[in-house]
């Protein structure tokens, strides 16, 4: 995947169009001069007066009621054999629930616990060595030289189809954790190191004609100008990298797995037990959300200077 | 002052990225190679590039291994294109009415975040045959990507060009097919370079989780049946099979959006 | 550097420092294999502290200029001498340092750090000044150049005219022996522009450093220029120079004299008809 394009993926995610660019804009602006909290109130008053919020309510609402519809309502061939949002519902708030997994039993806590820990780690590892290697490689033509190649010809490789060597070289080594920790690193070290790459190329030439003008040596110039300066790309690599790192993670537990979400989904199928299978992967999905948006919040903090304008 | 000169300075200096490249690749092969010969650490249980080289000699021969390429080229067609089918059209209608859009949004912001293998039992259940799913999980994964680039470019259209065609007197239909279309076209492209890869990737999984045939299922079924260097093979050619599609994809792309060049 | 100010801020310079000397200088470029002859064989004598202003079309190699006199890049031919050392020949580039500074025609303000931790950055990396020290010296000068309140703010805060007055504090900091700007008020309005000229100008009247300006708009070389000198098209040689005896301090009542108007008359026709040949020739500028 090119760098370029996973970007364009994540842009949309969080840029809005021209509309409400302008809109969010002036919300900034007001918040420069107006308290946290009023800003809050502001917010959540615009939010209910307007129709855009229903009508996404709307889409939602109505995306489950066809889903109700399909396999429980009307009782359509290939549909009834899926669990409706009602059974789901039911067995997700039940506190004895016939397979074993609602929001009431340990179990299923103890399973997103193992893949988020799974991703935590797969991350951690990802960055500490992805954002240096990036910085460097945009930094120094020569380093590049050197590193990129190689890169681009892994890269290709699709990562789950590192499954079958992930697991050979881990045997004997390290535990049944590492081959799963191993392959979704590789996801998130790939949107890591190219997103900080682009990021140190993105930095006008002429932030470092200037540091150099006042004396900087090539230390100052790392810390001050090339580490800031890719600090946005570096971020938006980041957001990437939990999404693709987390896309890895589910198919490496169910290949191989023991406990953690991708496992459940898999093990249920094979358990028979479909409602399993639907909460597994509506949990899935909201954990993904928050770590992206986790991510997105941090990066907000650390890059003060873009989110305040001028008046 | 002629021309020679500046042309041999770039010569030289392509020349010396080239020879870095080289001499890196060729010293991570020296350093694998002799990694699984010693049984270093990782490599331990890893085939050496000399035995993957050999068992790639012997695969070429042998015609399984092509019916395999042909069975995961399908099924990435087959899963791919039904996701632009769909994809572009429901962009493009999100981005040119804004209700439609919101509508729209919610629900696909609520299950996109969702892996699409995830979804690999659920569609194990509800379709018939083992292909259909695996096609319908690919559908996935590229689907929502497409969505996503069609509308990042739409909605990024520079608004003065959509108020030079209204001051134009142009009509709606006009608008789409003369400035919405063509200024979403890169979008589209990279969206489907992008896609392209998401779905190998899941091409590859759904193959080893659930498939009969494919070069995922051949990369599994190497490593269960023990002929190590195979693995790598299988490796390999999904590695080349996936930049091939996605090399074409940019071609075609430039090809269609011959204004993009820059000169 | 001996006879330098140790501390950040005080201006120790004497106006006997800075003294550039351009001799016969040349510089080819090669942009996509294509040799191009930038600079022909110019020649410029700039006395210490004396506001030299080169005008010309753009593209006429004026950037080229600065740039070899800053060190960015190396000259074809020739030589250039800053206090008789040699900064830049065929063979030997002196590394950008601080007693040449450069104003950006865009501005190069670090947009991730403060306004303060801007201009302490000189002293800061330098190791001429602790931090303390060096923020300390940072908010004096603000404080004298009339910018008080902003240390903390971020560069996308602040208007396009205060962006700019911060970045010559930034400069000013570091004690300069020669100041150079690089169209720095080309893109601000007309009204701003006029503002920043005279704050330029009560800066340079206070410290009398050498400053090498380049511009295309003839009414501000005018006003703040000691000599104006004036390049050709590509290839730029140096047409002519002129020497701009207004008194100093300027204010912008001068702009309305009789004399002003010769003078404007006089550089006007020298500029017009390179202008006219840049124009018909649809040169792209070279970066």
């Amino acid at each position: 995947m090119s760098s370029l394009t996973e970007r364009f993926l994540l842009m949309v995610f969080t840029v809005s169009g021209e509309q409400e660019a302008k809109e969010a804009r002036k919300e900034r602006q007001a918040e420069s001069k107006v308290g946290a909290f009023s800003m809050l109130l502001f917010r959540l008053r615009q939010t209910v007066t307007q129709p855009r919020t229903y009508v996404g309510l709307l889409g939602v609402v109505s995306m489950l009621l066809l889903w109700y519809a399909l396999t429980e309502l009307l009782n359509i061939p290939r549909f009834n054999k899926l669990p409706g949002p009602v059974a789901v519902w039911k067995e997700f708030t039940s506190r004895t629930p016939i397979y074993g997994i609602s929001i009431y039993t340990p179990d299923y806590y103890m399973h997103i616990f193992w893949s988020v820990w799974r991703v935590a780690q797969a991350f951690f590892w990802a960055t500490i060595l992805g954002v240096p290697l990036g910085l460097f490689m945009g930094w120094r033509k020569v380093f590049r030289d050197y590193t990129f190649p190689i890169l681009e010809i892994i890269r290709p490789i699709p990562v789950l189809a590192w499954v079958p060597i992930a697991i050979l070289m881990f045997t004997g080594i390290a535990s049944r954790e590492a081959p799963i920790i191993f392959l979704t690193f590789l996801a998130s070290f790939y949107a890591t190191v190219l997103n900080t790459m682009l990021g140190v190329e993105s930095i006008d030439e002429v932030y470092f004609r200037a540091a150099r003008c006042l004396g900087a040596k090539p230390r100052h110039i790392f810390f001050r100008i090339v580490l800031p300066g890719a600090l946005p790309f570096i971020f938006t690599g980041l957001q990437i990298g939990v999404g693709v790192g987390w896309f890895s993670l589910v198919a490496a537990e169910m290949l191989s797995g023991e406990y953690g979400l991708g496992f459940l989904i898999w093990d249920s199928y094979v358990l028979v037990q479909f409602q399993v299978i639907i909460i597994a992967m509506i949990t899935l999905g909201i954990i993904g959300y928050l770590f992206s948006a986790a991510i997105r919040m941090v990066g907000n903090m650390l890059m003060r200077w873009t989110t305040r304008e001028s008046v | 002052m002629t021309s020679f000169n500046a042309t041999k300075l770039q010569k030289t200096v392509l020349n010396r990225t080239l020879l870095r490249g080289v001499i890196s690749i060729v010293a991570l092969l020296l350093l694998w190679e002799i990694g699984s010969r010693f049984h270093f650490t990782f490599l331990a249980s890893v085939p050496a590039p000399t035995e993957v080289i050999a068992s790639l000699n012997k695969m070429i021969s042998d015609g399984k291994f092509w019916k395999d390429w042909l069975a995961s080229y399908w099924r990435v067609l087959e899963g791919f294109v039904a996701a632009q089918l769909i994809g572009i059209p429901l962009g493009l209608a999100m981005a040119m009415n804004r209700t439609f859009y919101n509508f729209m949004f919610s629900p696909l912001e609520v299950l996109r975040p969702i892996p699409p293998l995830a979804w690999v039992p659920t569609a194990i259940i509800f379709w018939p045959t083992t292909e259909l799913s695996i096609a319908f999980v690919i559908f996935l994964g590229a689907f929502f990507t497409v969505v996503l680039n069609v509308l990042g470019g739409a909605r990024n259209i520079d608004e003065r060009m959509l108020r030079v065609a209204a001051s134009f007197g142009s009509r709606k239909s006009d608008i789409f097919w003369k400035i919405v279309l063509p200024a979403t076209l890169p979008s589209i492209f990279t969206g489907m370079a992008v896609g392209m890869g998401i779905t190998w990737e899941v091409v590859v999984a759904a193959e080893m989780i659930a498939g009969k045939s494919g070069l995922g299922y051949f990369t599994w079924a190497s490593y269960v049946g023990g002929n190590y260097p195979q693995i790598i093979v299988g490796m390999i050619s999904i590695g080349i099979a996936g930049y091939l599609s996605s090399g074409l994809i940019r071609f075609i792309g430039k090809r269609a959006t011959p204004w993009q060049r820059q000169f | 550097m001996a006879g330098r100010s140790k501390q950040p801020g005080k201006f120790a310079g004497v106006a006997s420092e800075g003294a550039i000397q351009i001799r016969n200088v040349s510089k080819v470029y090669d942009p996509e294999g294509i040799n191009v002859l930038a600079v022909d064989n110019c020649s410029i004598d700039i006395a210490p502290g004396e506001f030299c202003v080169i005008v010309g079309p753009s593209g006429c190699g004026k950037t080229t200029l600065l740039n070899a006199i800053a060190g960015f890049h190396n000259i074809t031919q020739g030589e250039i001498l800053l206090d008789g050392k040699a900064i830049c020949t065929p063979t030997y580039t002196a590394p950008p340092g601080s007693e040449r500074i450069v104003v950006f025609q865009n501005g190069a303000l670090f947009p991730w750090s403060t306004i303060l931790d801007n201009v302490a950055f000189g002293p800061v990396v330098q190791g001429t000044a602790t931090a303390r020290e060096a923020n300390e010296a940072a908010q004096e000068l603000l404080a004298e150049l009339g910018l008080p309140d902003i240390a903390d703010r971020y560069p996308n805060e602040l208007s396009s005219g205060m962006r700019r007055r911060v970045e010559i504090a930034r400069a000013l900091i570091n004690d300069p022996k020669v100041l150079l700007l690089d169209e720095p008020f080309r893109a601000m309005d007309a009204l701003t522009k006029g503002v920043a000229q005279e704050f330029l100008l009560q800066a340079y009247d206070r410290i009398r450093k050498t400053v090498f300006f380049i511009t295309h708009d003839l009414e501000e070389a005018l006003f703040l220029a000691d000599r104006i000198l004036v390049m050709t098209t590509r290839p730029g040689r140096i047409k002519c120079s002129l020497n701009v005896d207004f008194p100093r301090p300027r204010t912008f009542h001068m702009r309305a004299s009789k004399h002003y108007l010769e003078l404007k008359a006089e550089i006007f026709t020298a500029v017009r008809e390179e202008a006219t040949k840049a124009f018909v020739a649809g040169e792209r500028e070279l970066a």
